[in-house]
């Protein structure tokens, strides 16, 4: 996401709204520390002066949260490199040095997260910073919305676009979704969390094990070494982490049918209480999410920040066209196997009309599988997309559930094609709302479930929907 | 492990306040879900209608029009502008999001009501989070203040304890005051469920189609279910946010929508004391996992570390036990403790 130039930074609250700050721990100036009388300098371990701060930004929430793996190189007077240093977890880092002096510190940009950029490039490097002896100087690199200079990307073009990246992902969700819904009948509200398990299998695989073992799923897969899958290299870079979670999500989605939903069909479960069994899935997955990964939001090491790819009437970063070409190719594949292949062909059939399809030799329960399967792993690829080009954390899924149930009751609930129409649309108009300078980007969430209830009220089959699916 | 503390907590959860606030909503959710059939997941959005209908008139209406300035030259009395809160609250607001929630979906199959009454609850959270309405709704701060009129009216010593030294003096009138309610609501139900209309939403409920062919306007019906039930979910909410004095838009995330479901489900949908006793057993639950995990893992009982359970993963996992709960139950047990099979509203119609 091109965070320098741009509108695209915003969509879902997903979105870490870049309010600002670095706060500055009062500078101490008394902090002298206990061997202060060493008045050694020099080159020594015990140096006692350093340069350090904690970098930080707002998540959507207003809550501060630090940033981490942002990288600081420090110089002296005559433009020496004298060190360098990472921030933690919680956004603080420090780098000591030698000798009291004037130094200047850099930031390095291209490691701030996802969306960021510097309130103030230009005073990147900080200069003169005057560190007297021993104390621990703290320095500010304040983020913030840059303001864009004139360009020439046309807003509407570049929402649209935005809008259009946005619905695609939502629609590859979404299709599992809708065929899950009209092979079986039932409104999967644990269906979100099939997008955030993609997209924290794809963490788990491409950082975890590889950089920054800060965080541990289970405590599984201790199969890894130098943070490489047995050791062979590529295996921590996000495209094969991608694939894993892929897999990983089909082999979700074939065990919960197997041993959740098929046994709530072969026990005549009524389908009222399987949506709530959904509910209770949902929750319970969320929460574990949660409990595992905590609440930050969290960005693959891959692919962080490009610079934009100017397309004259709107920008786009590479990975942000990477996803739209990819999405595109994938969903064109999907439709081609729905409309083409035996099992295709056998869904789109479960999907129309269940009895039918049996008394014509089809397994359903066959299909159903495969439908769970391809569901899930399409979810889990999507989550992955959306982790790319927003951020991860624990209820991504549950927040674009909302935005996929809208997108499908757009397009005709049960439908695989009005799947993939109305979620498209639903993401044009989640972006395009916010063309009107007025409306608070905020809300342009609400302004996409307020379609929803429109929708309903005036063509409740969907757009692409038959009258005759409703009750 | 200090059990004194367990089991106060525990006792607390089966008889204090968060069991009335939940009773109530449960009971609103139970004449939605339980006779009607409709499948509410905005429950929290009525619960906050209740809430902010009181604390915006009470909190930000009141203060405008008693400024002597502008076109108001009169002023409204503090237990004037707390009653117009009340009205306000319970009755408007909760009428109001009804209709918006019902009308485009009362026709359809149950579940799009499902998917537009979750989407409708999000649509009013976020709203009253947006920094845009911040003079009106106090954006993700909340509105106080609202909650003094109901504390002056209390007999009890603010600074006692009674009760078995439960609870404050506020406290002790804010649960005399909701047990109250919540009797007066299970009766008021009972007595609804056993007239003329109550027997049509169960012929609804039951089957839709015949209801119609009996010439019963079966729209018109559910319509009033969902107002009327919304109303008690409205009382609850209301109650809450006196409670905790003060009305936040994240205390009514669609969790809280989900609590209600698990304290319906678990007492039985269907039955009128069900949602009540469900509501207690459901807090006696969750109280006692809360301070006991807890004081576990305060005092690294039964082996398990900071490592293993750190203190904000508590809540966490709390929320986990209800969403598997609320599944085991719905899946092996879905007519409650006290529903019966015949009548088990969680049938396909």
């Amino acid at each position: 996401m091109p965070s320098s130039k741009s509108a695209n930074g915003r969509f879902i609250g997903l979105r870490i709204v870049v309010a600002a700050l670095i706060t500055v721990f009062g500078v101490s100036a008394f902090g002298v520390s206990a061997n202060a009388q060493d008045d050694g300098g020099g080159g020594d371990a015990d140096s006692t002066e350093s340069i350090g701060g904690t970098i930080r930004a707002r998540d959507d929430a207003g809550d501060r949260i630090g940033l981490e793996a942002v990288s600081f190189t420090v110089f002296d007077e005559s433009g020496n490199e004298v060190g360098s240093g990472v921030s933690n977890a919680d956004g603080d880092w420090r780098v000591p040095l030698a000798s009291s002096g004037i130094y200047s510190v850099e930031l390095d940009v291209s490691t701030l997260g996802e969306g960021l950029s510097l309130r103030n490039p230009d005073s990147n490097p900080l200069t003169e910073i005057e560190v007297q002896p021993n104390t621990d100087k703290n320095v500010i690199f304040p983020l913030g919305d840059r303001q864009v200079a004139e360009d020439s990307t046309v807003k509407w073009i570049q929402l649209t676009v935005d809008g259009i990246k946005l619905g695609l992902i939502i629609a590859m969700c979404s299709i599992g979704l809708s065929l899950i819904f009209g092979t079986t009948g039932l409104t999967n509200f644990a269906h979100g969390e099939s997008v955030t398990f993609g997209a924290m299998i794809a963490f788990m695989f491409h950082m975890v094990y590889g950089a920054a073992a800060d965080f541990e799923f289970f405590g599984l897969f201790n199969v890894w070494s130098n943070g490489r899958l047995f050791g062979v290299p590529g295996t921590n870079s996000l495209i094969f982490a991608g694939l894993v979670a892929v897999i990983l999500s089909g082999i979700s989605g074939w065990l919960f049918n197997e041993f959740v939903w098929k046994r709530l069909r072969n026990r005549g479960a009524s389908l009222i209480s399987a949506l709530v069994v959904s509910i209770g899935l949902s929750i319970f997955f969320r929460y574990i999410f949660l409990f595992q990964f905590q609440g930050r939001a969290r960005f693959y090491r891959d692919f962080q920040i490009q610079s934009t790819i100017d397309f004259r009437f709107f920008t786009l970063a590479p990975k942000d066209l990477f996803i739209i070409v990819f999405s595109i190719a994938v969903l064109v594949c999907v439709g081609l196997a729905l409309q083409t292949t035996r099992a295709g062909k056998a869904m789109r059939a479960v999907a129309d009309n269940r009895d039918l399809a049996e008394s014509s030799g089809i397994d359903v329960e066959s299909v159903i599988k495969w439908v769970w399967i391809a569901g899930s792993a399409l979810a889990g690829l999507g989550g992955v997309l959306f982790g790319m080009t927003e951020n991860i954390n624990w209820e991504m899924g549950f927040r674009l559930l909302l935005l996929m149930f809208a997108g499908v009751t757009l397009g005709g609930l049960g439908t695989a094609y009005g799947a993939l129409f109305g979620s498209l649309l639903a993401g044009i108009f989640i972006q395009l709302i916010t063309w009107p300078e007025w409306f608070p980007s905020d809300m342009k969430n609400v302004g996409a479930l307020a379609a929803l209830v429109i929708i309903l009220l005036v063509r409740p089959q969907g757009l692409l929907g038959r009258s005759e699916r409703i009750g | 492990m200090d059990w004194g503390s367990i089991i106060e907590a525990t006792f607390r959860g089966l008889i204090g306040e968060q069991f009335i606030y939940f009773g109530l909503a449960a009971i609103g959710l139970n004449l939605h879900f339980g006779y009607t059939g409709l499948l509410n997941f905005g429950q929290a959005a009525f619960m906050a209608a209740g809430a902010y209908g009181l604390a915006i008139i009470v909190a930000t209406i009141g203060p405008m029009v008693n400024d002597d300035e502008g076109i108001f030259q009169w002023s409204i009395g503090e237990g004037w502008l707390f009653i117009i809160g009340l009205a306000f609250g319970v009755i408007i607001v909760p009428v109001v999001l009804a209709v918006l929630m019902g009308f485009p979906t009362l026709r359809l199959r149950a579940d799009y009501l499902a998917i537009v009454t979750i989407a409708v609850a999000e649509i009013i959270r976020i709203t009253l989070r947006s920094p845009q309405f911040d003079k009106v709704t106090g954006s993700s701060d909340g509105l106080t203040g609202f909650s003094g009129t109901f504390n002056d009216l209390s007999p009890f010593d603010r600074g006692g304890r009674y009760f078995f030294n439960l609870f404050s003096g506020n406290q002790m009138f804010l649960v005399l005051v909701g047990w109250t309610i919540l009797a007066l609501s299970a009766v008021l139900c009972w007595l609804i469920i056993r007239s003329p209309w109550g027997r049509v939403l169960k012929a609804i409920r039951e089957d839709e189609d015949a209801a119609r062919a009996l010439g019963k306007n079966v729209f018109n019906y559910k319509m009033q279910a969902l107002v009327l039930g919304g109303m008690f979910g409205a009382m609850g909410g209301m109650l809450r946010a006196i409670g905790f004095s003060n009305a936040q838009p994240d205390n009514f995330i669609t969790d809280v929508t989900f609590f209600v479901w698990v304290a319906l489900i678990l007492g039985g949908a269907g039955k009128v004391f069900a949602p009540v006793i469900g509501a207690a057993l459901l807090w006696a639950v969750l109280s006692f996992t809360d301070v006991f995990l807890r004081e576990v893992e305060r005092t690294d009982a039964l082996g398990i570390t900071d490592d293993v359970l750190s203190g904000p993963q508590v809540g966490q996992f709390r929320f986990m036990l209800m969403g598997l709960g609320l599944a085991l139950l719905a899946a092996f047990r879905p007519q409650g403790i006290f529903g019966n099979k015949e009548e088990m509203a969680l049938d396909d119609r």
